[in-house]
């Protein structure tokens, strides 16, 4: 059926803007491919008829109906040019780690050591830039400290253009995407231009960042979708099909590189379920074609992405196999499948008896080894005794020693078993200090008490005495190394060694805080298993038979993330972006440098794009509002009319629908936010306002009469590219590097741009 | 004619429901009999108490929990029954003097709970089912022991219920009556004002409102798309809608808050979290202070500068004969100079002395010369004569920033910087004048154009704990942490330092107090109440949503100080487990029809339908809108939360048991059993009525808190094995 149908007029006269006019030549003749069988679909007609009938205006610049679709392709080309110069453009500038670079760097280059990590976004984005490092020949020898570190030889350019080409994509993806949903070369071409000259998208996707990666997968999967929805009455095609498997494909890759794809995953879903309820009232289906749709459907939107997902995770796990930074974030098994961990290949004593040497993990998931070290808890912390905390690493510190409730002399022959309900007492072993607690108030967890070191060489007192308990066992079982679930009960005070989960201020090194909970609910949190047991009085036993399975590791390394992700709070001294900031503009994000001295990159959005985005979001919805309120009250429109505000529901809804669901969602989020956060709810912004203002200039003739109505919009197309091309020579430097004054004192090359007080260039 | 009037008779048509009026009758008998007992202090009265205490000494607060119409509703009660506000709230289970009159402190909450039991009827009845149905809405209502409990003590969620209930109630009157009547704009009113009352009383009910809101705007764009009505006839529709459900409500919350302050303007324990402008609107506390300084800042002029930042104190820019450590702990060097801190409490090293750079004397002259915006200042520091200062040395705590100290000259080639520009970051006008409390003064360092801020990072030993001060290069405009007011301020007389430390000493002069406006106030406030954070506290009986449902938990609420008479927080597990079984059925039942329809097999009228819809939109809207936004808070929940969501439950399973019985076994009708179908579902029907009514007498004990009962009858009471009752050793 017949898509894309330009406005000949704008065409040329943008074309003659971007001097490249190029004449249409080859009027080839476009094969349409005949309107479905059924008659029926009036919408089909409705949005094909496009803009063919929209004659207003002179109608002297009509260009035969078969070349119409050239002039688009010549403009996808010039899109496409203009992105790919304007992100590869003094890519390799500035030479030294940027921002996150440092992160995602340096997990690229773990991929490329196969050293375990432990990251908060699943793997698909780094394994990418490993590999696209890999390529280019990078061979993951840089550290990736800090930000600001210069890259001196390392071949970084590999991985910086993987990006900046996948993000290269996103303006030729949004023209796409626009053309399809409103039949428009003049909406697409908005959208492309608001996206290909927005600094923030183009200094977004210049660095070693997930973003560009996961941008691309989202604007493929709805580029996807919009193309599966034009195939609708092509059904079970081969291009019907292609594009269904393409936008699960896409799907999966989104969810791959930031559980941020799960917006997109919902935009899908809920254009699915839409378009499977038009389906059901189609009287003319019977019900096992519904069902074979359906099917379909979910085999390609829901069975395959969860393929791919766990296929993405399946290599991880197989390209990491090596003990690295990550360990102590997981379980004792997980810990085990790790060359060069302790636990792989390990064996050790199977039961815990008195004597032994332990590191006690605690059973939250990422939730630290009871730790203690020679320094006190400071004055005003509850006594001034020692610390103790829960660390994530590996250390000296995490070795405790149990004991016998009196004797402190090892006997000889065989050791006692500790069995469920045994008094121990757990002596530090480094520090010599007995885990002991008492009435006053715990650090941060007000209404537990504190849990200390206390007493020299194993002398204490009674409040050093812990009963130990195996989870759902009884009287006398032995407490089993790795697989037993144990809880300390202090025997003075009936409490529950606990480890809150929160970080202890600058005093406790920003371990987590442990302590004695009055309630004795069974929760994770209260929960602690024997990892490392040292006695050699004991047989050892090998480990091999904790190996997790892979549906294991997978469902632990998921709930480690979401852990990890909801623990990410924003520290009480740190200025935190907030959700409202973002459309706004209100404040960037420093990628690079920040005194005068230095060479700056600021990632900020263009201010007269992301305003003209913003002003947008308000005139669709009045446009909308005042389009339905006609209908609703039967105003009779011309059959224009009608066709626009059938592209503004529908086109202009799902647009919507993203940006809401893009954005919405991070209100609610208690984690740390930034400002790159909302980069792809922009993008739809930035396609929303394509689309809006294309109707808005074409419905000029409703206030004005035919030939000032056309001027009218030829103006208004002009003065929005000019606009958009004068401030992007405004603000280029945000991208491009800055060197020199701040922008706030005189003799800047930025002076007079701070147009906000927050803005920090 | 007289004659003919006389023989016409005097006659009164009255129709009274009798159901109606029966389940009223039981309601209040259920609600409000034996209020006053147990005379002790119940669960969250110990915190609603203190409120209400403060109320009735007028005593400013500021509480989090909510807007300020509950709060007035419980002190309402309380200044009804002459309660003077000296009771000390601390403890649950303290008894309650003779003094304090514990029926009036409990009776308007009761009474919204009873009422909620005849609003559930008519509600039903205006959802267009029939009597039995809100008959049987009523009864699981009346008979839900968990609302009893919640009614019968100084608790705001019966109040919060009703107000609901009331709000549909009223909506939904007006939109069944005819188009025709005028009287029906009166319901529209009331409507308008239980919305306002719903979120004034708590801000979940914000929920509640939104969706009534939904379904008025859905029943709204039916009517714009009536074309019989004239357009005309359709916009006056529209505008008295959104004047009587959008602006009705705006202004009556805003109007709870005009109420709160003005009932409360004395000084009280919250005063801090305020602007030093908000505190001295409070009679006592700050304007006790400041009443009488002079406004304008002048060349010579005494002040404390008051951080704008309240988190996590208040506190005062502050110098002392300290210098900073030569080396800190880390190794890092300071300049050695004296330490500027921020100190939380008065103190009279926090007098600082506004000298102008190009002259000497540290008087006001006459007339005094006022300070504006952009001119270049010092800051001499009262007791000390140390110039504030500032230069390119890391701060000791935040090393990214320049530390700031009063200037000591070492002979060490650090030259003084101690010359700040004033920049008021609230002045209308660009030549504004720094006046006391009500200008927002950031400090400038002149030499590095670094501002003057609080960092908030306690020192070590060294600084006394007290808060680290700063000067940060990176303009940030938004944060509060830059902005200073002076608090305490006098025209300095003396130029001798011995004069100036005995002047310091004296307390500051007295005379008018200053206003700020209603508005100012009102944001203040708001934004307050929004924005300060409790300690995330973690609570014996807290929950988490999904054990809701389930009602996997129960609260204690009270315990007898010597037997085992105790009050729980428990449902009524059979009337749970029906309306849980009732929501599941209706969504079953709506995918059914849906599908269905969309298939064009209608199985129930379009009238039928319609009704149906409007049942489910209320119903279950409202459970989803009271119980969801539950699940993505970060705040310590109890099982109380959900006894909103609950009512709504209890609406729906009547309705669609009625549904049921009228139009699904209408096709048992073909198969020749509907009669024994529809027969099967009364006695069932009525075998579940029953059964609530035998559980609701079984847990009267817990609910009302007598009988006491023996350990063994405990035991058997705990029907789930996470409940937590308890039981006295005898």
């Amino acid at each position: 059926m017949a898509k894309a149908e330009c406005t000949p007029k704008w065409n040329t006269l943008a074309l003659r803007n971007r001097k490249t006019c190029p004449t249409p030549e080859k009027s080839f003749q476009t094969t349409f491919t005949p309107v479905s069988k059924d008659k029926n679909s009036q919408t089909a007609g409705l949005l094909a008829g496009g803009d063919t009938q929209s004659s207003n205006g002179p109608s002297g610049q009509f260009v035969a109906r078969g070349s119409i679709e050239s002039p688009s392709k010549v403009l996808l080309m010039l899109v496409a040019g203009l992105s790919f110069s304007t992100r590869l453009y003094k890519l390799t500038e500035p030479p030294h780690v940027c921002w996150d670079e440092t992160h995602f760097g340096k997990m690229g280059s773990y991929y490329i050591n196969r050293t375990f990590f432990f990251d908060v976004h699943p793997p698909l984005g780094k394994m990418l830039i490993g590999l696209a490092g890999y390529m280019s020949g990078y061979n993951g020898t840089f550290p990736f400290i800090k930000p600001g570190d210069k890259y001196e030889n390392q071949n970084y350019w590999g991985m910086r253009g993987f990006c900046a080409v996948l993000g290269s994509f996103l303006p030729i993806f949004a023209y796409l995407i626009v053309l399809e949903l409103s039949n428009s070369c003049t909406a697409a071409i908005i959208a492309a231009t608001l996206l290909i000259f927005d600094t923030g998208c183009i200094t977004i996707s210049q660095y070693i960042l997930l973003d560009p990666i996961l941008m691309f997968f989202i604007m493929a999967a709805v580029l996807s979708m919009v193309k599966f929805n034009q195939q609708r009455y092509r059904s079970f095609t081969a291009s019907w099909w292609f594009w269904l498997v393409l936008t699960g494909i896409n799907l999966a890759g989104a969810l791959g590189v930031k559980f941020v794809g799960l917006f997109v995953i919902v935009l899908v879903g809920l254009n699915t379920i839409g378009d499977l309820w038009r389906l059901l009232g189609d009287m003319s289906l019977s019900l096992v074609d519904i069902a074979k749709h359906f099917l379909a459907r979910a085999f390609a939107l829901i069975l395959l992405p969860l393929i791919l997902y766990v296929t993405i995770f399946a290599v991880h796990f197989v390209v990491l196999n090596k003990s690295g930074p990550g360990d102590g974030f997981f379980s004792s098994a997980f810990q085990s499948r790790l060359i060069g961990n302790n636990l792989h290949n390990a064996s050790m004593p199977e039961y815990l008896a008195f004597g032994s040497t332990v590191t006690i993990k605690n059973l939250r998931i990422a939730g630290g080894y009871l730790h203690s070290h020679w320094h006190l808890y400071p004055e005003g912390v509850g006594a001034r005794q020692q610390q103790v905390t829960a660390y994530l690493h590996k250390d000296y510190n995490n070795l405790w020693v149990v004991h016998r409730q009196q004797d402190n002399n090892s006997q000889s022959g065989n050791p006692d078993l500790v069995r469920h309900g045994d008094i121990v007492r757990l002596e530090h072993k480094e520090t010599t200090r007995n885990l002991h607690s008492h009435l006053h108030e715990a650090p941060l967890t007000k209404k537990h008490f504190q849990v200390t070191g206390y007493g020299i060489n194993g002398t204490g007192d009674a409040n050093d005495l812990w009963q130990m308990e195996v989870c759902g066992g009884r009287k006398g079982d032995p407490v089993k190394v790795l697989r037993s679930k144990v809880r300390f009960l202090h025997r003075a005070t009936g409490c529950v060694l606990y480890s809150s989960g929160k970080t202890l201020p600058k005093w406790g090194w920003e371990q987590i805080e442990v302590t004695c909970s009055p309630y004795l609910k069974e929760t994770p949190s209260s929960q602690w298993n024997i990892e490392d047991h040292i006695n050699p009085k004991l047989p050892n036993i090998s480990l091999s038979v904790l190996k997790p399975n892979f549906l294991e590791i997978l469902l632990e390394s998921h709930i480690v993330m979401f852990r990890g992700n909801s623990g990410l709070k924003p520290k009480d001294n740190e200025m935190n972006s907030k959700p409202w900031h973002w459309p706004i503009n209100y404040q960037g994000l420093r990628f690079s440098g920040v005194n005068a001295t230095e060479y700056r990159v600021y990632l900020l959005g263009n201010p007269v794009v992301w305003w003209i985005n913003l002003a947008s979001l308000g005139l669709y919805f009045t446009m909308v509002a005042v389009a339905s309120i006609a209908t609703q009250r039967g105003f009779s429109l011309g059959q224009q009319r009608i066709e626009h505000s059938l592209v503004l529901v529908r086109g202009g809804g799902l647009l919507m629908l993203g940006w809401l669901l893009h954005y919405a969602p991070f209100f609610t989020m208690g984690r740390i936010l930034y400002f790159h956060h909302y980069f792809p709810a922009m993008l739809f912004s930035s396609m929303l306002t394509g689309l809006t203002l294309d109707i808005l200039f074409r419905s000029a003739d409703l206030l004005l009469h035919p030939p000032y109505s056309y001027w009218f919009q030829r103006t208004g197309q002009l003065l929005l590219l000019f606009s958009i091309l004068y401030s992007f020579y405004l603000f280029h430097p945000l991208s491009y590097g800055m060197t020199g004054p701040l922008a706030h004192e005189p003799g800047s090359a930025m002076a007079g741009l701070k147009w906000m007080d927050s803005w920090e260039f | 004619q007289l004659g003919e009037m006389l023989q016409l008779p005097l006659v009164v048509t009255a129709q009274v429901d009798l159901l109606l009026v029966l389940v009223s009758l039981l309601a209040f008998w259920t609600r409000l009999s034996h209020l006053s007992y147990p005379n002790a202090v119940v669960f969250d009265e110990v915190y609603y108490g203190q409120f209400v205490s403060l109320y009735m000494k007028r005593v400013f607060f500021i509480d989090d929990s909510g807007p300020p119409l509950g709060h007035m509703i419980l002190a309402f009660g309380a200044y009804l029954g002459g309660f003077d506000g000296n009771f000390v709230w601390n403890r649950i289970g303290a008894e309650y003097p003779t003094t304090v009159n514990v029926w009036s402190l409990r009776l308007l909450p009761a009474l919204c709970g009873a009422l909620c039991v005849p609003l559930v009827y008519l509600l039903t009845l205006e959802l267009k089912f029939s009597h039995l149905s809100a008959l049987g809405a009523a009864v699981l209502l009346l008979l839900e022991n968990s609302l009893i409990v919640q009614s019968r003590f100084m608790l705001l969620e019966s109040v919060l219920i009703f107000f609901v209930l009331l709000a549909f109630f009223s909506y939904l009157r007006f939109h069944n009556a005819p188009s025709s009547s005028w009287s029906r704009y009166i319901w529209l009113i009331l409507s308008g004002v239980s919305c306002g009352a719903v979120v004034g009383v708590k801000y979940m009910g914000l929920f509640s409102y939104l969706l009534l809101l939904v379904v008025a705007s859905l029943h709204t764009w039916k009517l714009i798309g009536d074309k019989t009505i004239s357009h005309r006839n359709v916009c006056v529709q529209c505008v008295h809608r959104v004047l009587c459900l959008v602006v009705v409500p705006v202004l009556l919350y805003v109007f709870w808050f005009y109420v709160h302050l003005s009932f409360l303007n004395r000084s009280g324990p919250h005063d801090q979290l305020m602007s030093s402008a908000f505190q001295a609107s409070l009679q006592g506390g700050l304007s006790r202070i400041t009443r009488g300084q002079p406004l304008e800042v002048a060349y010579g002029s005494q002040v404390t500068l008051r951080s704008s930042v309240s988190q996590p104190i208040p506190c005062w820019l502050h110098s002392h004969k300290v210098n900073y450590p030569i080396r800190y702990d880390n190794g890092r060097g300071s300049s050695h100079q004296q330490q500027v801190t921020c100190y939380p409490f008065k103190d009279v090293n926090n007098w600082w002395i506004i000298k102008d750079p190009g002259r000497q004397q540290l008087v006001v002259d006459t007339p005094p010369r006022p300070v504006r915006h952009g001119d270049v200042i010092q800051l001499v520091h009262g007791m000390t004569s140390r110039f504030l200062n500032s230069h390119d040395v890391a701060a000791p705590m935040s090393p990214h920033t320049q530390e700031v100290s009063g200037y000591i000259d070492f002979n060490v080639s650090m030259p003084a910087q101690n010359l700040w520009r004033v920049d008021i970051s609230n002045r209308e006008a660009e030549s504004e004048v720094w006046k006391t409390i009500l200008s927002e003064v950031r400090l400038v360092h002149v030499n590095t154009s670094a501002v003057l801020k609080l960092s908030g990072v306690p020192l070590p030993d060294w600084g006394f704990r007290q808060l680290e001060v700063v000067a940060d290069k990176l303009f940030k405009a938004h944060s509060s942490s830059l902005e200073w007011t002076v608090e305490e301020h006098r025209y300095g007389t003396s130029q001798e330092q011995k004069e100036r430390e005995a002047e310091l000493h004296s307390p500051t002069h007295i005379d008018v107090d200053r206003k700020i406006s209603f508005w100012a106030k009102f944001v203040e406030l708001q934004w307050k109440m929004l924005t300060v954070k409790q300690e995330e506290s973690e609570h014996k009986y807290s929950s988490s949503p999904l054990e809701w449902i389930t009602m996997e938990t129960n609260i204690a609420y009270w315990l007898h100080s010597s037997t085992n008479a105790q009050i729980h927080l428990i449902g009524n597990p059979v009337s749970w487990g029906v309306g849980n079984l009732s929501l599941l059925a209706y969504q079953l039942l709506a995918v059914v029809y849906l599908l269905r329809r969309r298939r064009g097999l209608k199985d129930v009228p379009d009238g039928v339908w319609d009704q149906f819809v409007c049942l489910g939109c209320v119903c279950v809207g409202g459970w989803l809108v009271n119980f969801v936004p539950f699940l993505l808070m970060d705040k310590t929940l109890f099982l109380y939360h959900y006894l909103p969501a609950l009512c709504y439950l209890y609406l729906l399973s009547p309705a669609l048991l009625e549904h049921a019985h009228t139009h699904l076994l209408r096709y048992a009708h073909q198969l020749q059993h509907s009669l024994t179908h529809q027969r099967a579902l009364c006695v069932g029907a009525l075998a579940v009525l029953l059964s609530i009514f035998l559980t609701y007498r079984t847990f009267c004990p817990l609910t009302y808190g007598s009988p006491e009962l023996s350990a063994h009858q405990l035991q058997g009471l705990k029907w789930r094995d996470t409940w937590d009752i308890l039981y006295r050793r005898r």
